[in-house]
């Protein structure tokens, strides 16, 4: 199986090793991502607060190279871009304004897109095209004893829960489960972990990765999983500001994608680990 | 119109107090008719309706020989009725008669005066051209056969069957669960009086099983309905319960000869909040008193292996019957009511309240039966951990007034839930409790009364939206309780509220078949899925079926006065046809022209009310003018242009529209 | 000494036609239909720290309400969880309408001078149109000296500990496309917006220094 591939800014700079471990996880289930041809930024977050129409027109240009690929659909691993690429989607199905915003822009320099190609999840690609059964026949290192708080953020379920619930998802739960780990019960799996607040309005932003953290160690996990790589920073990068302004709550955030490269028997440098500021080896004597 | 006399035209214009004169020049309307052909009267009047207006057509039929009427007012709906009954009285076939909307066609919805008043020219045109064509006609009687058969046996169907067998009709009720009483069966106690449900209801259950006039029949369901009004058949299926309804004498001394020694099997009548065995009768005062066995259950219905110590308690009464199948029923009715009630929200379809997946969150039917002396916890409140509650937060608007599940309102449930949370606090009145609510809608009789004791009594209300029931604890006192997370929209700021229990107040639904219901009795049903009424307030219990009639909450949601009042109702309406003992039925049927059907069929299928058979022997179709509607649909589709219809003859359509597009 | 803020509001602090223009953005519509439920609130991760709930700002904001809306906390707070429009039992998208009040509140200055969210979506269109790509090193650096440099002095050991694990980019990311981006951003631009932060009129109310 093969899909276009769109990483995201972050997979080429603080959430590389997002990628180093999605590429060969992927390759071992048999499934080969294709870079888009030079794309650009999906315009996050941040360019929705600034213009609507600008900010799909960034998002759409990817869609249009994506489309002329003829791949069966858009992978990309990283929430935002998820989102935005979806939403732009959505947007220029149903608000004429913006797309014919679009329609000009691309127009402009020769692109067309018909919102025609499905924007999806790597978690989604695992559970519902490969299958937990190849998954767990790859599995030659099962995490036996390692107790995972799946954690699932916010712009994957929402508001376009394509794949999964967006209340209760259990795609990641199953999918941990599925690598022999044990899966903690997490009420907080899909309450924003605060990173897009976290550069600007430090306290608020930290917050929300305290209380995500605290309980996830309350809950007796040995680490949390998960899907983003802005969540992945956030609650990787700032141990010291939430350990002086509430508590320490040191627990590792990992991939789920080095979980299970992890899982597939392969070296934690092979899936970016040593890039991590919370280290997790002692956590996992079965990578030993 | 060869052999007829001159045709002479009385047309009139009605003001309907400045309804229609405010918008429209009706002067110059009378004017324009004046001039137009056959009219030899015509006249403007500010109330046409009324007395001295309906007498004015009755002068001038005689004064000016008249033989056609136009009236130019409101909706036929409104006052057709009227006027041809003014036709009538002065001596003319009321079908000579024909009516135009000024009002709701024209003057209610337009702004521009002159516009409107070319707009009425051109309508009365058209009436004008048509009614020369009208022919007389006469309104067919059927005779109503005495008897009703009442759907659904809970306080609406009970309640409709006693009024309709106390007046000396004959009723067959028929309920499709073991027993009759329906939701109030399991009710506690009743809002705003807190008058016991059973020792009002279950008078009324013995009531109707007494009854001579009263056929019940419980277990049972229609399967099939033909006929029209006043002459329905009826197939009513009797499902087994492998127990002889007329050799059990109600003892249960079965139940605890039954080779499971102890109950466990979920028992539906306490919301699987007890445990049943597989022979059981649903409550103490279920009627009719007859037990019946759960073949899913049963070990001798299973696997044919059992040592049936049932039948042995039963002796010689003889009354189980294993080998108890399906029987049917055919019966003939003049009318229906249907009462099939409702069905509650399925607390699960909203997660975030945890409903299934934390053990101490319940549903407000299932407090209902845990706070009754007679249910499974003999009215302790007690939580699925066996703990008394210090806390309990009820969260309403579970399944309502929201757009992703039910958009509507239920009615009954912040009643419902001040009731409970008063019955907790009688129990037990150091528990808080505490009531989550986006409105408070408490009107009707005794309700606001209700809501200032349920406020005086210290129940604490919050004005928001529970957004989540988590057991995500962040403070000590939190810890291993359930953590209601809401904004006090009154304060301005939001909460965080650890419980000890949750209650959601589940919402109303249509039952599950509804559409297949509806189906069977030819009715509509709104939006949501609930029968529709014919009219929202001048027709509240009727739909568009005659002689079928809808009584409580399969028609909306509503709460116990509501529905014995609208229980009442249609029993009324079904009294009013019996005792007319025909009903008359507008003449506005298709026929059809025996010399020029092809016997080809196409019509058939495509009659919505089942009203045209293929005569055998003639190889013609026939349209039985009871049943017809007069939609029309068989006109428009026969091949051979057969079928014609009184009111829609060829010549009066397109005069009609001839008469419209005449106009400049 | 007391000091005293006015709590009364007369109808020369609304700006007419305010909540109708706001309601006939994408995705806003629905703001009519609001019932005032606060669920948006209660599922709020951030709200604990608003000064005006999202309630409150919806209810502002139909209310025509302009100045205590953009110049309320809330709106830069919002983290784009989703949250409350997935859980709005009337289905209004409560995350655009957001974004769109805070599309509003840049074009028309309404934020203090150094406040970073704006100054960040600011540098972030910047960069991501002039680079195709964003390199988030470089990107919050250049906010941190346009806001608060003293701040990313405390970031330093952060800073270190990303760039020992080879997670900070020293150079920045550019697209090969650069020309057809821009000329694309070219078709339909509109005058520029005076992003420049104003001395918002009018006298301080409670809560409006984010």
């Amino acid at each position: 199986m093969k899909y276009a591939y769109f990483p995201g800014c972050s997979l080429k700079g603080t959430g590389r090793s997002y990628e180093e471990s999605l590429l060969p996880v992927m390759r071992i289930l048999g499934i080969e991502l294709e870079e888009l041809r030079d794309w650009n930024c999906c315009g996050a977050t941040a360019y929705m607060s600034v213009d609507e129409t600008k900010a799909c027109v960034l998002a759409s240009r990817n869609l249009a190279i994506a489309e002329k690929t003829g791949h069966r659909a858009l992978v990309t691993p990283c929430s935002a871009c998820y989102l935005v690429l979806n939403k732009t989607q959505h947007y220029l199905k149903e608000v004429p304004a913006i797309s014919n915003g679009v329609g000009k822009a691309l127009g402009a320099v020769g692109l067309s897109c018909h919102g025609a190609m499905p924007v999806r999840h790597p978690l989604d690609i695992l559970l519902n095209e490969v299958g937990l059964d190849a998954i767990k026949q790859k599995v030659t290192h099962p995490l036996t004893g390692v107790k995972i708080a799946p954690y699932y953020g916010c712009q994957i379920v929402r508001p376009y829960a394509t794949f999964d619930n967006a209340y209760q998802p259990t795609t990641l739960d199953r999918l941990c489960e599925a690598l022999g780990a044990t899966v903690a019960h997490y009420p907080l799996k899909t309450r924003c972990c605060g990173g897009s607040l976290t550069g600007t309005m430090p306290e608020p932003g930290l917050h929300c990765a305290y209380q995500l953290l605290k309980e996830a160690v309350k809950r007796g996990a040995d680490l949390l999983a998960t899907v983003c790589p802005l969540c992945q920073f956030n609650l990787d990068g700032y141990h010291d500001q939430i350990a002086a302004k509430w508590e320490p709550v040191r627990l590792p955030t990992l991939y789920f994608t080095q979980l299970m490269g992890l899982a597939f028997g392969l070296a934690p440098t092979q899936l970016g680990l040593q890039r991590h500021l919370v280290p997790m080896k002692p956590l996992l004597p079965v990578t030993a | 119109m060869k052999d007829e006399p001159e045709i002479r035209i009385g047309f009139y214009v009605c003001h309907c107090g400045t309804n229609i004169a405010a918008m429209i020049d009706c002067q110059a309307v009378a004017r324009y008719a004046a001039q137009l052909p056959f009219v030899a009267v015509s006249r403007d009047y500010k109330y046409m309706c009324s007395d001295p207006g309906q007498e004015l057509i009755q002068r001038d039929i005689k004064e000016h020989a008249l033989n056609r009427i136009v009236v130019a007012s409101c909706s036929p709906l409104l006052h057709e009725h009227t006027f041809r009954n003014a036709t009538e009285k002065g001596g003319l076939n009321p079908y000579f008669f024909h009516m135009v909307n000024l009002r709701e066609h024209n003057s209610w919805v337009h702004s521009d005066g002159s516009k409107a008043t070319a707009k009425a020219f051109a309508q009365i045109r058209a009436a004008i051209a048509r009614v020369p064509h009208h022919k007389a006609l006469e309104v067919l009687q059927v005779p109503i056969h005495p008897d009703v058969l009442v759907v659904g046996g809970g306080i609406a169907g009970i309640h409709a069957a006693l009024t309709l067998a106390n007046a000396g009709k004959k009723v067959y009720l028929v309920e499709r669960e073991p027993t009759i009483g329906g939701h109030m069966a399991k009710f506690d106690k009743t809002f705003p009086t807190l008058d016991c449900a059973a020792c009002i209801l279950t008078p009324k259950m013995s009531q109707v099983k007494s009854h001579p006039k009263i056929t019940l029949w419980s277990f049972s369901e229609v399967v099939k309905l033909d006929g029209y009004v006043g002459n329905y058949q009826i197939t009513v299926k009797h499902k087994p319960r492998y127990v002889n309804e007329d050799l059990c004498v109600g003892c249960l001394e079965c139940i605890p000869a039954c080779v499971f020694k102890t109950p466990k099997f979920p028992d539906e009548f306490n919301q699987n909040l007890g445990k049943r065995k597989p022979v059981y009768i649903p409550f103490p005062q279920a009627t009719p008193q007859v037990v019946l066995i759960d073949p899913e259950v049963c070990l001798n219905l299973k696997t044919g292996k059992c040592k049936q110590t049932c039948v042995e308690a039963c002796g010689d009464r003889q009354a189980i019957d294993f080998d108890q199948r399906e029987t049917f029923d055919d019966i003939k009715v003049g009318n229906v009511i249907v009462a099939t009630g409702f069905k509650t929200f399925d607390a699960h379809r909203i997660p975030q309240y945890g409903y299934g997946a934390f053990p101490n969150v319940f549903t407000s039917l299932e407090v209902e039966r845990m706070i009754n002396t007679s249910g499974p916890t003999s009215g302790a409140i007690v939580g699925r951990d066996g703990k008394h509650p210090d806390t309990v937060g009820f969260i309403l608007c579970v399944g309502s007034r929201d757009e992703k599940t039910n958009k509507w309102c239920s009615r009954t449930c912040c009643m419902h839930s001040m009731k409970l949370a008063q019955l907790i606090k009688e129990h037990c009145p150091r528990t808080e409790v505490y009531i989550f609510y986006m409105d408070i809608r408490a009107p009707g009789k005794g309700a606001e009364e209700f809501y200032d004791k349920s406020l005086r009594m210290g129940i604490r209300f919050i004005r928001g939206r529970v957004a989540e029931v988590t057991d995500w604890a962040v403070t000590p006192e939190e810890e291993g309780r359930l953590v209601v997370r809401c904004e006090d929209t009154m304060a301005g700021f939001v909460r965080r509220i650890p419980f000890d229990m949750i209650v959601l107040a589940i919402g109303k639904e249509p039952q599950a078949d509804a559409q297949d219901v509806r189906r069977l009795f030819n009715m509509s049903c709104g939006t949501e899925g609930f029968f529709l009424e014919r009219h929202p307030k001048l027709a509240p219990v009727s739909t568009f079926t005659d002689g079928i009639f809808i009584a409580g909450a399969c028609q909306g949601p509503k709460d116990i006065p509501d529905t014995v009042a609208q229980a009442g109702a249609a029993a009324a309406e079904a009294m009013v046809l019996i005792d007319q003992g025909h009903i008359e039925i507008e003449p506005n049927t298709a026929h059809i022209s025996e010399v020029d059907c092809s016997g080809c069929k196409s019509c058939l299928p495509l009659c919505p009310y089942t009203a045209i058979a293929f005569i055998e022997t003639t190889k013609k179709a026939s349209i039985n003018a009871a049943l017809c509607k007069g939609c029309g649909t068989c006109v428009a589709a026969c091949p051979s242009g057969s079928i014609t219809q009184n009111l829609f003859e060829d010549d009066e359509i397109f005069s009609e529209i001839a008469g419209v597009l005449a106009y400049e | 000494m007391i000091e005293y803020t006015r709590v009364i509001k007369h109808e020369t602090d609304r700006v007419p036609g305010f909540g109708a223009e706001v309601m006939r953005a994408p995705g806003c519509e629905k703001l009519a239909s609001c019932i005032q439920c606060g669920t948006c609130s209660g599922v709020c991760p951030v709200s604990i720290y608003m000064d005006f709930t999202p309630r409150q700002i919806m209810a502002l904001t139909r209310a025509d309400f302009k100045d205590d809306v953009l110049r309320s906390r809330t709106i830069w707070l919002c983290v784009s969880c989703y949250a409350c429009t997935t859980e709005c039992p009337r289905k209004i998208r409560i995350t655009d309408i957001i974004y769109e009040l805070k599309q509003r509140a840049i074009q028309s200055g309404y934020y203090p001078e150094h406040f970073a969210v704006p100054v960040l979506a600011r540098e972030f269109t910047d960069m991501a149109r002039a680079n195709g790509r964003i390199t988030e090193s470089l990107l919050v650096m250049r906010m941190y000296l346009k806001t608060n440099w003293l701040a990313a002095l405390g970031m330093w050991r952060l800073g270190l500990k990303l760039m020992s694990t080879g997670r900070f980019s020293y150079t920045p990311e550019k697209i090969e496309g650069r020309a057809e981006l821009e000329k694309m951003f070219a078709a339909i631009d509109t005058p520029i917006p005076d992003y420049s932060p104003s001395g918002a009129p009018g006298e301080e109310t409670k809560g409006t220094q984010p």
